[in-house]
């Protein structure tokens, strides 16, 4: 395996994202805590979740976990289509790194702008907020895979995508819908029951279910089969990634 | 050894035949080039060297690599010098330079040989520079350095000196000399073809996807050129014999410019036909067709 080549990928696509951190760290950290205050002010005297937690500790979890999911796939996805626009993919593509080692170094750079995009907002919300961590091996594991998973999402996007507008389509018409829907302001039991049944096909609500299930030890449905449902669309978009990469879709044609 | 090996190469773009059953060798060593008119194919022939680009038929080898089946081997044999000015507008030069050796799995042993390229290459003092800040000619150089940082044994220069200055054109070839003194094979498509002419070894010539000659340059000249004969007569007046009417390109005064097919007794003819005639010959200048004449003779030739 080349790993001095996946490791310069890896840390040049850190390196370009950290350039624009404002835009790509700061951004983010402060749209949620803009959410996590507004939401907690307006509802924190009317609405207490799992019988007696507050509002507000309800929230951390859900916009950290959302801000994951939207920032994997926003950088993965972006610096792809940026890559792709601007010709400098070329560079990549001309080194002799495999479809995995390419896919690991983009996958990889994308998680950990997003983990420290939740770190970021997990750190701010402790500041104001009693933020407690029942289980955090749960929280270490949702959060893990969750990151992977829309990273790889934004990377078969990326690919996919010809132009900005392409990767925003799908960002604002199916991450975002998807990500708001997926119980991050409230629990799936406070719906009626369809929409209950429906909210289970959304893999997000799994994601942020576990993860909140790893800070106050409750959750709508069994964690395990959140880690399966993740790990089971990890592999799935894992051999997408690479059966793309194999046939040169987009990238070598 | 040969060090490019282009085997029944077939590619089309949505109906388009950009290949057409091209057949290649380059020896290791050779100063090799590439010519043809836009859209002959000698980009996607480059593509599909660099894995950038899949054939639809045939197989390609660089040092004895599969650019497919070997790809990762292939590509740490082979440095391409793409033909747009390609930038990552997000670093620096001797940033670039390091990531592109990175990726090779070159490590921190090879700076002395980044820091030799920029400057050979006179790039020493915008080593700190962002790409954005570059003028296309210095682009280029970083191009052409990128192209070089995991020492390749084969590069690839696909229109390098396009929109560069007299100057920064006469550094790129003697550096690129060098290199080849050096035993890098070189593979250069260029549209200047005096270029070609003083520099390769070897020319193919592409056309509507295909190689229409193939040959060292002297070899060129002498299988399809013509070249061309002035004779000033004396006692010219009248008609001239019919030898030197079928190789007339010219007629000014008592001076007369001919067309004659290299290896061929058309001027012994010529000369015996105005002897018999009566015309002396006074003086006689004959001057060697160029590249580009061959070029368009055989490019015009193959889309008419």
């Amino acid at each position: 395996m080349n790993l001095r080549g996946t490791w310069t990928l890896f840390r040049k696509e850190v390196r370009r994202f950290m350039v624009v951190a404002m835009q790509t760290l700061l951004a983010p950290v402060i749209t949620a805590l803009l959410y996590l205050v507004i939401f907690s002010h307006v509802m924190a005297d009317r609405v207490t979740m799992y019988d007696d937690l507050a509002y507000s500790s309800f929230l951390v979890p859900g916009l950290i976990m959302m801000s994951i999911i939207q920032n994997a796939f926003a950088n993965s996805s972006s610096s792809l289509v940026f890559s792709k626009v601007t010709g400098s993919i070329v560079f990549v593509l001309l080194g002799p790194l495999t479809h995995l080692e390419f896919c690991l170094a983009f996958v990889a750079a994308a998680m950990v702008r997003a983990l420290l995009v939740g770190l970021a907002i997990f750190v701010a919300a402790s500041l104001y907020l009693e933020v407690q961590v029942a289980a955090p091996l749960y929280v270490l594991l949702f959060g893990f895979f969750g990151a992977a998973t829309l990273a790889t999402t934004g990377f078969i996007v990326g690919i996919w995508a010809d132009k900005f507008d392409h990767a925003a389509t799908f960002q604002n018409f199916v991450i975002m819908p998807l990500s708001f829907l997926s119980g991050v302001f409230y629990s799936i039991h406070s719906l009626p029951g369809v929409w209950q049944q429906i909210s289970k096909f959304n893999p997000l609500f799994y994601m942020i279910d576990g993860f909140r299930y790893g800070f106050f030890g409750q959750s709508d449905v069994d964690p395990q089969i959140g880690i399966a449902v993740m790990c089971g669309a990890l592999a799935m978009l894992g051999i997408i990634s690479l059966t793309i990469l194999r046939s040169g879709y987009k990238l070598r044609t | 050894m040969v060090a490019v090996s282009i085997n029944q190469l077939y590619k089309s773009f949505a109906g388009l035949q950009a290949l057409n059953g091209v057949d290649l060798q380059i020896a290791e060593g050779e100063m090799f080039g590439l010519l043809g008119p836009n859209g002959a194919g000698k980009s996607t022939l480059i593509n599909i060297m660099a894995g950038l680009c899949r054939a639809d038929r045939g197989q390609v080898s660089v040092m004895g690599r599969d650019v497919v089946a070997q790809a990762a081997a292939s590509r740490r044999h082979l440095g391409v010098v793409p033909q747009e000015l390609l930038f990552d507008p997000f670093f620096k030069v001797r940033e670039v330079l390091q990531i592109q050796a990175g990726y090779f799995g070159v490590d921190r042993r090879n700076r002395a040989w980044i820091e030799e390229l920029l400057e050979s290459l006179g790039l020493a003092d915008k080593a700190d520079n962002n790409m954005r800040s570059l003028s296309g000619g210095m682009k280029r150089r970083v191009l052409i350095a990128q192209a070089l940082v995991h020492r390749p044994r084969v590069l690839v220069l696909d229109e390098p000196t396009a929109g560069v200055d007299v100057d920064l054109r006469q550094s790129l070839w003697s550096f690129v000399e060098r290199l080849h003194r050096e035993g890098t094979t070189v593979l250069l498509t260029t549209h200047y073809l005096e270029e070609a002419e003083a520099l390769c070894e070897r020319i193919a010539i592409m056309n509507g996807g295909e190689v229409v000659a193939l040959d060292s340059r002297a070899g060129l000249m002498q299988r399809y050129s013509h070249y061309q004969v002035r004779l000033r007569l004396g006692g010219l007046t009248g008609e001239l014999p019919d030898p030197v009417t079928a190789a007339l390109l010219r007629r000014e005064n008592d001076e007369i410019w001919l067309q004659v097919a290299h290896g061929s007794e058309q001027l012994a003819v010529i000369l015996d036909a105005l002897h018999q005639q009566r015309l002396q010959v006074l003086e006689v200048e004959t001057e060697q067709q160029n590249l580009e004449d061959l070029f368009l003779e055989l490019t015009q030739a193959e889309s008419t």
